[in-house]
């Protein structure tokens, strides 16, 4: 009963992420932020064909893209494509009232916590990074027209999640089932999920960080570049990724600390070499690495950066590499 | 903050280390150099570095150690090893040797799986395994990285104590002559004099558990310099010297540990005694002899094992009786999967289950025997292999000699739940509608030549040189029954026969003893305290300056962050406030930064 009400709001949180991410798009492409704005404010120098992700090619001419001055300053929040924007944000907020509520529901169909398996996993993971997103978004309007990435990541997350992972709701296998589950499990979807934020914002100061260089060179930028227009400094991208970095450290250190507690109580070790603990040591080093290379003046930027980056692939891995592929003891994804 | 003039600086430039002591006089430079050159400095001295994980002598610094002699060549050397570039390289290192781990077959997670890697790699898996790529974390090389990285560690570190040491016991340096060139300033006027408006600033500053010291000058001016945020450095050093107490803990662990595992089958003559003729599998710790172990016993008393209807595990527990140092009586207790048995100063873990049918062989003497045989799942379902052994099968009761030729073995296939279309798993793990499917042997059974043989599979070798045969062509599916039934009695050629009884349980049990664990925990803690403390708390220093002027003074004030600190004007303008200054401070040096 409670787990199909959860499975049908999994699907209504997904429509709704759809529809969001439509109507994203269009303030993307249409909006004062948009594209579109963008490329008629433009003073043409010379054309070349841009192919967006949509797969439309639109001719985009590069031009001096160091001010908008001819531009007159409208407020940012107007017009049709800001209202659709609005809209579509309404309609994701809504989306994750329906997906916590399908957690709500998963949990109570299950009577645990709702992460017991990889569905789940996901599912929670996607909220949270929703969640931070909302946040965000409400805050700052200026930016809303980038929750077209945030609706296309998590819808498709949740699509791969209902189809190839879906596992019906059930009590937890006899070695999950310990107060710990909470404690540590939750600890590395928080961690996780700030890697992830730490991860995007890394990304866009190494596209930020290269636009302003071809800038100076006066190079003619192309897309991924091009997407650093509406970007904050790269310097205070670098500082605010490196920040997150540091938030998510601790709590990461933390969650493999608990889970090497719960180790001793389960299997009797608190450390084995097992594939996800080692995963997570090889994370673990490689984020340790990043933090003293910040610390390091002459690697500091775009290396230290790389190095966050490569942090982030080994955490996909540990996912879906370790969950998917190779079996141990944490395999508890509940899949095939 | 923008903080410019620090991006284009490179390793040769000379490393600012966080306490070094060149930067404690920061301030004295800059009052001398009041001039043109002072504010380069410290904007130097502001940023250093900026999370004082780590910082450590740069490589250029290490090649510019000058000389051809064994001296300096090794003081070369380690500054090299010491470097951070040298550290980052072997944390790669490290991230780098742990992965293969994870990928191939591990002894010590699954040495099975080794053994399969070695038939299907008869030609790559030797030369693998002599590379230690099937011991991955107990081989040389992996030890070296980590060793290497400790020592550098040490050696980065060690020095810093000192020079923290130092810094706590040291007063904050007195007020730099300009304060108005640190970024963060501010300039007013006050109405009481410049020993009582010095004394309210102190207190404020006291108040927010700075460290402060007011300083009277002979031209009647009074500073009063305060300092804030050692437990920055304090938990950068715990954090590094934590991991290295973690290591030891893991050491102490290897040195004095020691575990096993072992089948356990239900009831008291199959009772469990804490010492190594007893356990299946065994792994001491280099500084420990069979005859460190404590002397309990534990018995099985029952196993329960719960299953959803989609044949999910619900729960497994194993009601034991221990009686702890080998004495008589037990206690009770109800061993669970996350609720290990500690006894001894050991713990005993439920680690695994299964069943055991049980056998009845009537030979052609009409003699019985019966065996209980523990069955190895191999499936979610526990369809389980294993195998029934009567050595001791057909003695002619008169003369009592035992003919090898004759012995009797039962190879099997044992499903809890038996599919009813006849497949070949169970559909089930619960005992629903248990069934055995047997392959009968006759023959020498090898058991005999002493040779050591898993006991939960036939010699296959006596069945290639044609001493052990099978009966027959067909196997025989058996279902429980304590009476000797169609459906539970196997008649064999001879006349023989054997009968599925019934099944019981059996569950595995590991004991663990390690000492270091204790150490790690705590280690594991301080390291996370360390880390916290290191990456959240900025050292900082503010300055007042109190220039008598009339029956009121001149205050200026100034202060700078030592890390990256973004609300450091916030605090540095309550600060001001709470010492009679400004609520907003009318010349505020640069605009506040972004974030």
């Amino acid at each position: 009963m409670y787990s199909s009400i959860s499975d049908g709001l999994m699907v209504a949180a997904v429509l709704g992420y759809m529809l969001a991410m439509i109507g994203y798009a269009v303030e993307y492409a249409f909006g004062r932020q948009g594209v579109v704005a963008r490329i008629a404010a433009r003073k043409p120098r010379a054309s070349r064909v841009l192919v967006t992700a949509g797969g439309d090619e639109v001719v985009e001419t590069a031009a001096d893209d160091t001010g908008d001055d001819d531009e007159p300053h409208r407020p940012i929040d107007a017009g049709r494509a800001a209202f659709i924007g609005r809209i579509a944000l309404v309609v994701q907020t809504l989306a994750a009232a329906a997906h916590t509520a399908c957690l709500v529901f998963r949990a109570l169909a299950a009577h645990r916590v709702p992460w017991g398996n990889m569905y789940e996993y996901v599912l929670t993971a996607c909220l949270i990074a929703t969640v931070a997103w909302l946040v965000v978004a409400w805050r700052r309007p200026a930016v809303r027209h980038l929750g077209l990435f945030v609706s296309l990541v998590v819808a498709i997350l949740l699509c791969v999640d209902a189809a190839k992972l879906y596992a019906t709701a059930g009590p937890l296998v006899p070695a999950l089932n310990s107060y710990w589950l909470v404690i540590h499990v939750s600890a590395m979807t928080v961690a996780s999920g700030i890697f992830l934020v730490g991860f995007v914002t890394v990304a866009l100061y190494l596209i930020q960080e290269r636009r302003e260089a071809w800038l100076a060179a006066d190079r003619p930028l192309r897309f991924p570049l091009t997407l650093g227009d509406r970007l904050p400094a790269s310097e205070t991208l670098e500082r605010l990724g490196f920040r997150i970095h540091a938030l998510g450290f601790p709590i990461w250190t933390f969650g493999i600390m608990c889970g090497a507690i719960w180790a001793e109580h389960a299997w009797g070790r608190y450390w084995g070499w097992d594939p996800k603990e080692t995963w997570s040591f090889i994370a673990w080093v490689v984020y340790a690495a990043y933090l003293h290379a910040r610390a390091t003046p002459s690697i500091r930027g775009r290396w230290s950066s790389w190095i966050a980056m490569l942090g982030w692939a080994v955490m996909l891995v540990n996912l879906f590499g370790v969950n998917l592929v190779v079996s141990g003891l944490h395999s508890y994804a509940g899949v095939g | 903050m923008s903080e410019t003039g620090d991006r284009g600086r490179t390793d040769g430039d000379g490393p600012v280390l966080a306490d070094d002591p060149s930067t404690d006089d920061t301030t004295d430079r800059a009052t001398d150099g009041a001039a043109a050159g002072a504010r380069p400095v410290l904007e130097e001295a502001g940023r250093e570095d900026e999370n004082a994980l780590s910082s450590r002598p740069d490589a250029a610094a290490a090649r510019r150690v000058a000389g051809n002699g064994v001296l300096a060549t090794g003081r070369r050397w380690w500054r090299q090893l010491t470097s951070m570039r040298t550290a980052l390289l072997l944390l790669f290192l490290l991230a780098v040797a742990a992965a293969p781990g994870s990928l191939l077959p591990q002894r010590n997670l699954n040495a099975d799986k080794v053994d399969t890697y070695f038939t299907q790699h008869p030609t790559l898996a030797p030369a693998m395994d002599k590379a230690g790529l099937f011991d991955v974390y107990s081989s040389p090389w992996f030890a070296a990285i980590y060793l290497l990285l400790f020592v550098s560690l040490i050696g980065c570190l060690t020095p810093r104590i000192r020079v923290h040491l130092r810094a706590l016991r040291r007063t904050p340096p007195d007020a730099p002559r300009a304060l108005r060139r640190l970024r963060v300033h501010t300039e007013y006027a006050s109405g009481s004099g410049a020993a009582d408006a010095a004394e309210v600033a102190r207190k404020a500053l006291r108040g927010r558990r700075f460290r402060t010291v007011t300083r009277r000058h002979d031209d009647g001016t009074v500073t009063v310099s305060a300092e804030k945020g050692f437990l920055r450095e304090t938990g950068n050093l715990l954090f590094h010297f934590s991991l290295v107490a973690l290591l030891v803990g893991v050491a102490v662990g290897a040195g004095y540990g020691w575990h096993g595992g072992r089948l356990l089958m239900a009831g008291k003559d199959n009772a469990f005694c804490n010492n190594l003729q007893q356990y299946d599998e065994y792994s001491l710790g280099s500084r420990v002899s069979g005859g460190d172990l404590p002397p309990f016993c534990v018995t099985l008393d029952r196993f329960h094992a719960k299953f959803q209807d989609n044949g999910q595990p619900l729960a497994y527990s194993a009601d034991v009786t221990y009686s702890p140092d080998g004495g008589s009586g037990g206690k009770r207790y109800k061993l669970e999967v996350n609720h290990p048995l500690r006894v001894d100063g050991a713990s005993v873990y439920l680690v695994g289950n299964g069943y055991s049918p049980v056998f009845r062989y009537t030979d052609r003497y009409g003699q019985t025997q019966t065996v209980v045989s523990p069955f190895i799942p191999s499936d979610s379902n526990f369809t389980s292999d294993g195998v029934a052994i009567f050595p001791d099968a057909n003695i002619d009761p008169k003369t009592g000699k035992r003919n090898v030729d004759l012995q009797m073995a039962f190879q099997g296939v044992f499903f809890p739940t038996v599919s009813k279309q006849g497949g070949h798993g169970s559909t089930f793990p619960g005992l629903r509608d248990p069934a055995v499917l047997l392959f009968a042997y006759r023959g020498n059974t090898g058991t005999d030549a002493g040779v050591p043989h898993s006991v939960y599979s036939l010699d296959q070798s006596q069945i290639q040189n044609k001493q052990l045969r099978q009966i027959g062509k067909n196997p025989k599916l058996l279902r429980p029954s304590t009476k000797c039934t169609a459906q539970s009695c196997w008649k064999l050629d001879d006349g023989t026969t054997v009968q599925f009884v019934g099944v019981q349980r059996w569950a595995t049990i590991q004991v663990r003893h390690d000492p270091g664990e204790r150490i790690v925990l705590v280690a594991g803690v301080a390291l996370l305290l360390g880390l916290m403390g290191s990456l959240t708390i900025r050292r900082r220093r503010i300055w007042f300056r109190f220039t008598p002027d009339g029956s009121g003074s001149t205050v200026s004030a100034g202060g700078l962050a030592r890390t990256e600190y973004a609300g450091f004007r916030a605090e540095f303008d309550r600060i001001v406030d709470a010492a009679g200054g400004p609520a907003r401070p009318p010349d505020s040096g640069t605009p506040r930064g972004k974030d």
